[in-house]
């Protein structure tokens, strides 16, 4: 009925553009599709229990990836421990004490800049400020504090967002109490902060997960089992790694495939975590 | 009077304490600032002595890099040209794809197909760099090389495919975000006034939000400039002045490709191209921040 009165040249337009966006949506969604698809076929054949939990061995020519398993875990276990504290504690300071404007605006563009940096710098740098300057070597411990350095402004903002919803009420009604600032901070501020961490924590290890460009030069490539404080002092390769080098140097595509498809799987549930918790908490605070 | 002095000793415990605990939070809230000093200082250290041996001029615009060469020659023009052109390409590709499919999930899409769509991009987004030159060096390398009859399909074109790919994610979850904050009003009005939802939508609210589909552009330049393990596994690696089936080498490939075994001069010069992917980053972060500040002060 109005299209009717509608110009030739204005009917031509919403076409173009309906068409336009459909074509485009449609080819974003078949690409993720095909993606995940195709990883899926190649991937699935290769995988086997024997495969997850062996260590490889050129003697009898097994492939194994458990101990990329173990050192991708305790890259993630031992970044966190020192991130997460980093970045709860900048948050605070930049939410709770930061009075001085320009302190908090040096901060946040640090952070900004922090997280635009490109990873291959980021395992530059730490190759030489880790491995060299502090003497760590090639080591699991030298690569997760690479990535500390990474994750430390994705902790830092959600700590941060998740602070700002602490009514500031509560801080008043602590502070007329008598309460200093730290205890108000131990007490009031720090529990409405849990959701912020913990999001923060499953975005930081998603990123851990699909790094692969600072953790080459930082935590090397050696395929050996370890146990987590050894495994911190030897060189190890992350299951991103581990990809690279199977694909890239040896042309085992089967077994690239394989942790492909290991990783696609694992961040579809890192995903689907982040958004179930963030659901999760803010159905809590609604209540 | 014994009580008093206790009571006063208390509370001057107390404040030193609190000074205590703030300092620590200082501290802790520097952190962020002194690993960005970290790394410049370490960057500029690093990157400016092989910089100043083979003279800046001869460094920036030297159109041959044969570093193990018996003469050897440090130029970076090469991989400074094929990051920009790589990048431009991903964003040729990337941004129109990205643009519309943002404005799509942002104002006419059926609510069911948004929450799809968005956990695809979340996927899109959390497949490693790594997976991406997998299947880019399986299916795209051999298939650019059948399609169009080149000798070797790892190209600078197999990059821009898989970069324009890549930078698809944070493309539109950045433009979704700024054109669901174009208030309500301004598409009411335009919608009252006789204009049918897609004219609105491209010409009341796709300019109302440009400082924040600006801002989505410039962090997928940033994502592509900075992006090296799926681009070093697609590219073929040979530092190549660029051409479109050119085996080329980026900026971030030249250092990620050759740091393992160098040694003397060429190790430097491998820290001098990090300082300069190093500066080119902080100029795209900058830029980027610019239209962030401009968009949240546009729309207060």
């Amino acid at each position: 009925m109005i299209k009717e009165k509608l110009s030739f040249k204005r009917r031509f337009y919403i076409v173009i553009m309906r068409a336009l966006m459909y074509i485009c949506t449609s080819l974003t969604a078949c690409l993720v599709l095909a993606l995940v698809v195709y990883l899926l076929i190649k991937g699935i054949p290769n995988l086997s229990w024997e495969f997850l939990t062996s260590s490889p061995s050129y003697l009898t020519g097994r492939i194994g990836i458990l101990p990329d398993i173990l050192n991708t875990i305790y890259i993630m276990i031992a970044a966190l421990i020192v991130v997460i504290p980093l970045g709860i504690g900048s948050a605070v300071y930049l939410t709770e004490y930061a009075k001085n404007k320009r302190i908090v605006s040096i901060i946040e563009y640090a952070a900004e800049t922090l997280s635009g940096i490109p990873s291959i710098i980021y395992g530059l740098v730490g190759m030489l400020f880790f491995c060299q300057f502090l003497g760590m070597q090639t080591s699991l411990l030298a690569g997760a504090l690479t990535l500390c350095i990474m994750n430390l402004p994705t902790i830092m903002r959600t700590t941060q967002e998740s602070l700002k919803t602490v009514p500031s009420s509560y801080r008043e009604g602590a502070f007329g109490l008598g309460a200093s600032r730290w205890r108000v901070i131990r007490t009031v501020v720090l529990p409405g902060c849990v959701d912020g961490v913990i999001t923060g924590c499953i975005l930081s290890i998603g990123r851990i997960l699909g790094e692969s460009a600072a953790l080459l030069f930082t935590a090397g490539f050696a395929h050996t089992l370890n146990g987590f404080v050894d495994g911190l002092g030897s060189s190890g390769s992350s299951l991103t790694v581990a990809l690279y080098v199977y694909a890239k140097e040896q042309g085992e595509f089967g077994v690239a495939f394989a942790i492909a498809t290991i990783l696609l799987l694992l961040s579809f549930m890192i995903n689907l975590a982040a958004e179930l918790t963030q659901r999760f908490f803010r159905r809590k605070k609604t209540i | 009077m014994n009580k008093r002095s206790k009571n006063a000793n208390n509370i001057n415990k107390k404040k030193l304490v609190e000074t205590a605990i703030h300092g620590v939070f200082l501290i802790l809230g520097l952190t962020t600032v002194s690993c960005v000093l970290l790394i410049t200082v370490y960057l500029v250290i690093s990157g400016i002595p092989a910089i100043k041996e083979i003279g800046l001029v001869n460094f920036l615009f030297g159109k041959t890099w044969a570093s193990t060469a018996e003469n050897p020659s440090f130029g970076i023009l090469p991989f400074i040209l094929t990051s920009i052109y790589g990048t431009a390409g991903a964003i040729l590709i990337g941004v129109p794809v990205g643009f519309m499919t943002s404005v799509y999930l942002a104002k006419m899409a059926p609510t069911k197909v948004k929450n799809i769509m968005n956990s695809a991009v979340s996927l899109l987004a959390g497949i490693p760099s790594v997976v991406y030159g997998l299947v880019g060096m399986l299916v795209l390398v051999p298939g650019i090389r059948r399609i169009f009859n080149v000798p070797d399909g790892a190209s600078l074109l197999a990059a821009i495919i898989i970069l324009s790919i890549m930078i698809l994610p944070s493309i539109i979850k950045v433009s979704v975000n700024a054109l669901e904050a174009v208030p309500k009003e301004y598409e009411d009005a335009s919608l009252a006034l006789g204009a049918t939802a897609e004219e609105t939508y491209f010409r009341v609210s796709v300019p109302s939000a440009k400082s924040g589909i600006a801002a989505a552009i410039v962090l997928g330049v940033g994502r592509a400039i900075g992006e090296s393990m799926a681009v070093m596994m697609v590219s073929g690696n040979v530092a190549n002045m660029p051409g479109l089936f050119e085996s080329v080498r980026f900026l971030t490939t030249a250092v990620a490709s050759e740091m393992s075994y160098s040694a003397g001069l060429q190790r430097q010069a491998l820290f001098s191209i990090a300082l300069v992917l190093f500066l080119f980053i902080m100029l795209i972060n900058a830029t980027f921040n610019f239209f962030l500040k401009r968009e949240k002060e546009g729309l207060v």
